[in-house]
């Protein structure tokens, strides 16, 4: 299949230079290269500039109210486990308003490939602080700088018991393409988290990472089965080091050590998984810490994929089971099952 | 002594089985006949502590030919303890101090039969139920026109299963089985049925049929043996019935089965997102128990997920529903106004309880009607129907399916505790006999050129569901443009479609029934109800002699509401609320002058109130 044909009628209207564009782009090539008819594809979203997505994607799409897009997908999949489902929210709409539904999807698992697109601010209200901005972050919410922590995406879904988890930036296209492919591959709930800029009322907040010089020095592209390498030589390796403590500490060793680990993003435990997931985190959890010294990398790409079983195939298999063994099966052989009597 | 009706009230602490009792009591005697109707009444705490008055939990039924009520006021008490009489005698005082026994507050008449359990009126049970006196009795001024029937039930219980081999404890909780055995004997209820009764009861517990079936014997025997100073009872068999086959049913249940019905019938899988709510989820215990019928139920995270999730559902081509209580209709009001915005089938299901806030969630009330109507953001038109007795919620349930899957709408059925919890006779349907449901669909030609805007000429959004190859489509929340479907701010647009919604909303109106009049139509009065009460009404008009106009469609209203209102001198809408009811029918019909008789006291009304009131208009 071809990108164009996820391609809708509707004039494309994010902000010119905003990372969304991008995003679209990505999931209209990764959609075409993952083959699933348009008819056979929902996309349900929430409120924010995000979740305008559907509109520009031909397929089945529903643009809900704020916040429940992730229980709104859930009713879908879990009733028609045979489409594929995505859902487009915001660090607003699915870690505020809508927590709740987003902790629940991840927790019972639903087959849903989740685009999380953090811009770290609320666009579409016109620049308030969100829930994944830095402590301390000036907005027109927050005139004096809010006091509040920010959540970190990849913490809350791992604490809420996430099979899966891929990071992405707006400006890397292949790895964008990449993440969102193996989230509908995995059978269960997938969150790609999408550090997208807001060029209006955040303009620049992931250049840390994004920025082109500096990108494969501040961040890692991990690869499930591959060494985990990174900077623009490809010389520096990740390692555990076991001396510091009774917790083992990630550093940065040469790409030769011998200690360099290797990506396994389907080992169950979640342990070091969040570990990498929280690489580099500090300096986009308090604005305090943008001038500390951070020698660990960003994690991009798939961090998580494990497998377990989803609610939709168990709500399913359930019902199903339970039909074939009983021998009540139309509503009037239910009838039939009441005390009754003749008056 | 022949009886036509006779009301029997049991009560008792919260563990004494007091409900499981009335329930048995209730069925049995509709087997053998009778017409029934019960009102469970019963704390909100699940265990207040033992013997006190907080933990006093009842259940009434009537039972009979020609009941439209659970009653008034009881014939006959079984008080299972002294906290239980004080409560029964003394009604809504009971917590007041010095306060005795009084004609219109105590739950029984002034000559019914009281039969309490001796053994459980100690000085501790009476310091439990703050009794100031060791006599209870005078202290409550019970008149002597009331007959007590002593019973050493717990002490006979015990002996009964002396042998059983059952612990003190399992012992304890069968004295409910030796005073249903004196019922069963005072109204003369062979024990043979009541013994088949109870075997059905405990079918998939057959260590405890045979220690239950001793204990009902002995109690049964025990009132004929040593002829208890009392007369037994009978009551007139039901003779106004339609012959065929019945069964008794809990509006809960009726509601669930109404559902499944509608599913069946249209071919669609029956989807229900809820979350749970006092009085209301039993509707999602009978459905999630009812997978052989293919029906999915996700227990979601809260409210909101509950009406969502069955959007999702609905928008994926399922038949959707979600069941609530009122503070829960208040948490999805702004999905259902999605809903109505999508143009997607919907079947909201409100138990109403007492409020507002947590209010009192075990108690009935008529208060949510102008939520269900009025309660969104926007002009936000969806149906709303009532169902006013325990076995037509399977009708009004039915009816809320059809009426969402024809006509592309949220609707909402209102029924409340009374409904929920009560039992009523139900003729058993046959699913080839009920209304057939034409679910709205699309037609083939719009393949490639279909929008969620395009709508058929009663203002019906045309149905397409992922899956149908040429009918991609986005649908939204936001308002939409009337002809291509996508997001429009175009302020003559979004007139148009605000009254399109609207119209498509008020031709239901052409396809419900009109609305009858019950009672002595010649009458210069008219008594006006909704929902749950029309039993009530019924007894009231019959009393008073007057009309009765009882409403299940209350958006729209039936097309002959103002034809009918305006034939009558004296109107006056009874409702356990405040008037809203009447309020909204002062702005659908003018000209008339609506009187009011509001009761929010959370329970049912009293008949002899409302005939009281009407009669001093």
């Amino acid at each position: 299949m071809e990108a164009a044909q996820f391609k809708s009628d509707q004039y494309v209207r994010f902000c010119p230079g905003c990372g969304d564009h991008a995003i679209c782009a990505a999931l209209q090539k990764a959609m075409a290269e993952i083959g699933v008819e348009t008819y056979n594809t929902v996309v349900i979203s929430g409120i924010g500039c995000s979740s305008r997505m559907p509109h520009y994607l031909n397929t089945y799409g529903f643009n809900t109210i704020h916040g429940r897009g992730g229980a709104i997908a859930t009713g879908v999949k879990t009733s028609h486990p045979e489409l594929t489902v995505w859902q487009m929210s915001g660090d607003g709409d699915c870690l505020a308003i809508g927590g709740n539904h987003f902790i629940h999807e991840i927790r019972r698992n639903v087959d849903l490939n989740i685009c999380l697109f953090n811009n770290r601010i609320y666009g579409l209200t016109k620049g308030q602080y969100s829930p994944t901005s830095p402590k301390g972050f000036q907005s027109k919410s927050s005139p004096f700088g809010t006091v509040e922590r920010p959540f970190i995406p990849a913490e809350l879904v791992m604490g809420a018991r996430g099979t899966f988890f891929a990071r992405t930036l707006d400006v890397d296209m292949p790895n964008t393409v990449e993440c969102l492919k193996q989230a509908q591959q995995h059978k269960g709930a997938s969150v790609v988290e999408c550090l997208v800029n807001c060029v209006i009322f955040n303009n620049g907040t992931h250049n840390w990472i994004a920025d082109r010089e500096t990108r494969a020095e501040r961040t890692i592209l991990l690869k499930h089965g591959e060494k985990m390498l990174f900077g623009a030589n490809k010389d520096k390796g990740l390692a555990l080091d076991y001396s510091k403590g009774v917790i083992p500490q990630l550093i940065v060793v040469a790409a030769d050590d011998e200690r360099v680990l290797t990506h396994d993003a389907h080992t169950e435990d979640p342990t070091l998984h969040r570990m990498l997931a929280l690489m580099g985190q500090e300096r986009f959890t308090d604005v305090n810490n943008a001038d500390i010294e951070q020698t660990l990398p960003v994690a991009l790409g798939v961090i998580r994929d494990v497998e377990a079983e989803t609610y939709d195939q168990a709500v399913g298999q359930q019902i199903e089971k339970i039909r074939e063994n009983s021998k009540v099966k139309t509503f009037d052989q239910l009838l039939g099952t009441l005390e009754q009597w003749e008056m | 002594m022949q009886k036509q009706t006779v009301v029997v009230r049991f009560c008792g602490d919260s563990g004494d089985g007091m409900q499981l009792t009335g329930n048995m009591f209730s069925s049995l005697s509709a087997i053998l006949g009778n017409e029934i109707s019960t009102l469970p009444d019963f704390p909100a705490e699940i265990r207040a502590p033992q013997g006190t008055l907080g933990g006093v939990s009842g259940f009434q039924v009537c039972l009979g030919n020609g009941v439209y009520t659970p009653g008034d006021k009881a014939d006959v008490i079984v008080a299972m303890n002294a906290a239980a009489l004080k409560v029964c005698t003394l009604g809504s005082k009971f917590n007041v101090a010095g306060a005795r026994y009084d004609e219109t507050e105590s739950m029984y008449k002034k000559n019914a039969v009281v039969i309490v359990d001796t053994d459980s009126f100690t000085a501790k049970d009476l310091e439990k139920a703050l009794y100031k006196t060791d006599n209870p009795f005078t202290e409550l001024g019970i008149p002597e026109t009331v007959q007590i029937v002593p019973v050493a039930l717990t002490q006979m219980t015990k002996e009964s299963l002396k042998d059983s081999g059952l612990d003190n404890k399992a012992v304890l909780k069968s004295r409910n089985m030796f005073a249903l055995g004196v019922v069963c004997w005072l109204f003369a209820r062979p024990i043979d049925k009541a013994i088949h009764f109870l075997e059905g009861k405990f079918a998939k517990k057959p260590a405890l049929i045979a220690p239950n079936v001793k204990v009902l014997t002995d109690g049964y025997n025990y009132g004929n043996n040593t002829a208890l100073n009392i007369n037994t009872i009978t009551v007139e068999k039901a003779e106004d019935l339609a012959h065929g086959t019945y069964t008794s049913i809990a509006g809960n249940k009726a509601t669930a089965w109404g559902l499944i019905a509608a599913a069946h019938k249209c071919g669609k899988r029956l989807f229900l997102g809820s979350y749970p709510i006092t009085p209301a989820t039993d509707i999602m215990h009978e459905l999630a128990a009812r997978k052989d019928m293919g029906v999915m139920v996700v227990q979601a995270e809260d409210e909101i997920a509950g009406v969502c999730t069955a959007i999702g559902a609905s928008f994926a081509g399922d038949l959707a529903c979600t069941s609530t209580s009122g503070p829960g209709l208040s948490l999805k009001s702004e999905a259902v106004g999605l809903a109505v915005m999508a143009e997607l089938p919907l079947v909201v299901i409100d138990v109403q309880r007492g409020g507002p806030s947590t209010g009192l969630p075990t108690k009935t009330e008529q208060t949510d009607l102008m939520q269900a109507v009025y309660g969104r953001n926007g002009e936000c038109p969806a149906v709303v129907i009532a169902a006013s007795t325990s076995a037509n919620c399977f009708q009004y349930a039915y009816e809320a399916c059809k009426i969402a899957l024809e006509n592309m709408t949220p609707v909402i059925l209102m029924t409340d505790t009374y409904l929920a919890n009560g039992t009523g006779l139900w003729q058993l349907p046959k699913l080839a006999e009920l209304p057939e449901i034409k679910v709205q669909g699309v037609p083939q030609e719009l393949k490639g050129h279909y929008n969620a805007a395009l709508r058929d000429e009663r203002s019906v959004r045309y149905w397409a569901v992922p899956g149908m190859e040429g009918f991609e489509h986005r649908n939204i929340g936001l308002e939409r443009d009337s002809k291509t479907g996508a997001i429009s701010t175009n302020p003559e647009n979004h007139e148009r479609m605000v009254k399109a919604r609207q119209a498509k909303v008020d031709q239901v109106a052409d396809r419900i029934p009109l609305l009858t009049v019950q009672g002595n139509t010649k009458s210069d009065t008219l008594l006006i109800g909704w929902g749950s009460t029309e039993g009530h009404l019924h007894a009231a008009a019959n009393e008073l002699n007057c009309a009765l106009a009882h409403f299940n469609y209350i958006n729209p209203l039936p097309k002959n509401t103002a034809d009918i209102i305006k034939q009558y001198k004296k109107v006056v809408v009874c409702e356990l609320n405040n008037g809203q009811f009447a309020t909204l029918l002062r702005s659908k019909v003018t000209g008339v002058d609506f009187k009011q008789y509001n009761e929010i006291m959370g329970q049912p009304f009293a008949v002899e109130r409302i005939v009281e009131h009407v009669k001093s208009l």
